[in-house]
């Protein structure tokens, strides 16, 4: 992590008082300057080999491998607690992780708005080598792309992630079964409230920081241990409603949540009244949502428990077999309501 | 949380639930027919079916969800008006976040938005004032909509606006006032409640005393009351209570927050930027006498009115759209022929829909717990 302190330094001692221009992304010198001596020294290169255009990796000697891809277009780049390199990492690294597959390769597809402050752009890229080093994932590929100003929003980013799924490992929406539990590694709706806290659009002021992490250790732990995984799923746009939600209609069962055992910060709470917000649909950046047997969930809850990216882990709800396809809430006042799919964008009340 | 979770105790609202049943059973006509009890506001219908409200209360008891949800009352030909301010070339249109995807003739300012013209949702009107100081070249239009619980806010903004000579920014008036909208509901043919649950946020305002008609005129009883789930519970026990004592009051349960005689200095202000139209035009149920308020002349340069011209047609709802009658607790939500088949949250065909605040929306997201999967999926 030092080194890549250092390395920033460097270069924004280098490159501070410089903007990216459209040359930076015209194939020609100052695109090469930008690859060799910016972006490169973060992500390095897989082999001594020169430069081609595509990333060549070894076969896994078992398994299968695993491949998805996601685009980071967050505003602002910058927010309490990460950033868009943070989580252009740990996003992908979590949609292959939730597999239970080991995450060993990203790409990385940058968009760059003319005009982005050099400095700005190696924080970023200091972000995502030290997400890459945290989640024990090496950046092999990659493409820089500028576009004119008001063509995108500062930066854009995309990453591809290939991992490897262990022989046996099948855990999907299909083997979700009645009297399930399911667990959640931590407080909901962190990174939702510190978003909205950095827009600055209301005026209030939140300590509240991003929970953005790579889940793979907290997962491999489990695996390692011999939970048997029914399903597992990263909790991110839409919230824990809508993870249940899919489980509920996916697997054509019921999902009934216990209120009171949803972790959440008094403070994102407190976001929630004035604004009229539901944590349940809050965004999160760094929670897995796993369905176990109810025989295996307490063992399943500790370990989570020792891990330090589950001290807060919780049995949040259990697979029913009434309401088939629905998730409804027990909540601590000793009422039922349906928690049905979002609709559009969560809005605030007005009255 | 501190003063959120006292009023969400799960063990004295079961208590409040067996007094209320217990109370009810002394009531004949409670026998004949269940009582009804309308919640006027927006925020109650929300409560209610958050903490499940109605799964506490006996059978003899039956809440009808009013019009006090402002966005559900906005007629389309209204939203036609804002999206032709909105497309006119230098504004920005800005208005709150729910008013936003409410279905004009044609599309809704989300659309508008889309496709290209500069809507903006802001949290406050003196935000939209903010964004006019910050843009003096545009013109900047604030979509003022609600009761008189965001009325002041509106006014308060414009009394800045003219002592800052903001020039570059106006308001489309379309707040409304609900003391009318009730006295209409009473006068109905098909006027059956038998009690108010008060708007508790509009009664800060305006206080107690308005309702008084209620009690004197048309023998209902009323309580103004808070939008906690206890709140709920307690107003509706001491309805119960005035009609088991054969009593016939307004009465206040959300005493910490609304005084009797309202709020002074946001009632001054009001007065000072608003009087009351002729009539307004209210969705589902036609136009009010006296319902609705404008920008007097003081204030005129900041008018949206007056400075730009909009088409101002009246267009009716779908036929087969039952908003009326939903809205008015003539019919349920289930019971219209549009719900959940062709008028659903993604495809609202009525504004009832729209807000989580419309009895349609919260009946269709918060109902039905026991729906067979294979509607769900087919959604």
């Amino acid at each position: 992590m030092k080194s890549i302190e250092n390395l920033k330094q460097t270069l924004i001692g280098r490159f501070g008082d410089q903007v990216i221009t459209l040359a930076h992304g015209s194939g020609g010198k100052a695109m090469q300057q930008l690859i060799d001596e910016v972006i490169l020294p973060f992500f390095g290169k897989p082999s001594d080999s020169p430069l081609e255009d595509q990333a060549r990796l070894p076969l896994p000697q078992s398994g299968r491998l695993c491949m998805t891809t996601d685009s980071y277009v967050v505003t602002p780049i910058r927010f309490p607690g990460s950033s868009i390199g943070h989580l252009a990492i740990n996003g992908t690294v979590n949609d292959l992780a939730v597999s239970g597959a080991q995450p060993l390769y990203l790409s990385c597809g940058l968009i760059i708005e003319e005009g982005l402050a050099f400095a700005e752009l190696i924080e970023i890229l200091a972000d995502m080598a030290v997400a890459a080093q945290a989640a024990d994932v090496q950046i092999v590929t990659g493409d820089t792309k500028v576009v004119d100003r008001g063509s995108c929003d500062k930066l854009f980013i995309n990453t591809a992630g290939v991992g490897v799924l262990a022989v046996g490992m099948d855990s999907g929406i299909t083997h979700i079964q009645t009297g399930d539990k399911v667990l959640i590694n931590g407080d909901i709706g962190d990174h939702g409230v510190a978003i909205l806290a950095a827009r600055g659009e209301l005026a209030l002021e939140t300590t509240i920081e991003s929970d953005c992490a790579a889940l793979t250790t907290l997962i491999q732990l489990l695996l390692a241990e011999g939970i048997p995984v029914h399903a597992m799923r990263d909790v991110t746009r839409g919230g824990l409603a809508t993870v249940l939600n899919e489980y509920a209609q996916g697997a054509g069962v019921g999902i009934l949540i216990d209120e009171g055992q949803i972790p959440i910060k008094q403070e994102v709470r407190g976001v929630c009244e004035v604004l009229g917000l539901d944590p349940l649909y809050l965004a999160n950046e760094g929670k897995v949502a796993l369905v176990v047997p109810a025989d295996f969930a307490e063992q399943a809850l500790q370990l989570m428990r020792s891990h330090p990216s589950g001290i807060n882990a919780a049995m949040v709800a259990e697979v029913v077999d009434d309401h088939r396809g629905r998730v409804v809430m027990q909540s601590d006042f000793g009422g039922k309501r349906v928690v049905d799919m979002l609709v559009g964008e969560q809005l605030p009340r007005i009255c | 949380m501190k003063y959120v979770d006292e009023f969400r105790n799960g063990k004295q609202a079961q208590a409040i639930a067996k007094r209320i049943a217990e109370l009810v059973k002394t009531l004949q006509v409670s026998k004949q027919r269940p009582l009804q009890f309308m919640e006027v506001c927006g925020g109650h219908t929300h409560s209610i079916f958050r903490y499940g409200l109605a799964q506490f209360l006996p059978e003899e008891i039956e809440f009808v969800h009013g019009p006090g949800c402002p966005v559900c009352v906005l007629p389309m030909g209204v939203v036609d008006d804002c999206i032709s301010i909105a497309e006119q070339p230098g504004v920005i249109f800005t208005t709150f976040g729910d008013a936003m995807r409410v279905p004009g003739s044609k599309k809704s300012l989300l659309q508008a938005k889309a496709e290209g013209h500069d809507v903006r949702m802001v949290y406050s009107p003196l935000d939209a004032l903010q964004i006019a100081k910050q843009n003096p070249q545009r013109e900047v239009v604030f979509f003022g909509l609600g009761f008189e619980t965001t009325m002041p806010s509106t006014a308060l903004t414009l009394q800045q606006a003219a002592k800052e000579q903001v020039k570059n920014f106006s308001l489309f008036c379309n707040h409304i006032t609900i003391i009318p909208t009730i006295k209409a509901m009473l006068d109905s043919p098909d006027m059956r409640l038998d009690g108010f649950l008060g708007p508790g946020h509009v009664s800060m305002v305006i206080g107690s005393q308005p309702y008084e008609f209620i009690s004197r005129d048309y023998h209902r009883p009323l309580v103004i009351a808070g939008f906690e789930p206890l709140d709920i519970l307690q107003s509706v026990y001491m309805l119960v209570k005035q009609l088991v004592d054969g009593r016939c009051e307004i009465e206040n349960q959300y005493e910490r927050i609304v005084p009797q005689m309202g709020n002074e200095v946001a009632l001054r202000s009001i007065g000072d930027v608003f009087e009351l139209r002729e009539f307004f035009e209210w969705r589902g149920m036609g136009s009010i006498d006296h319902s609705g308020v404008r920008i007097r002349e003081k204030y005129a340069d900041f008018d949206a009115e007056r400075k730009f011209s909009m088409p101002r047609l009246k267009i009716a709802d779908p036929d087969a759209a039952q908003c009326g009658e939903v809205v008015t607790g003539v019919i349920k939500p289930e019971q219209c022929k549009l719900f959940g088949k062709s008028c659903t949250p993604q495809t609202p065909i009525g504004a009832l829909m729209v807000s989580t605040e419309g009895a349609c929306a919260a009946h269709y997201h918060y109902g039905q717990i026991e729906i067979p999967l294979s509607q769900v999926v087919s959604r």
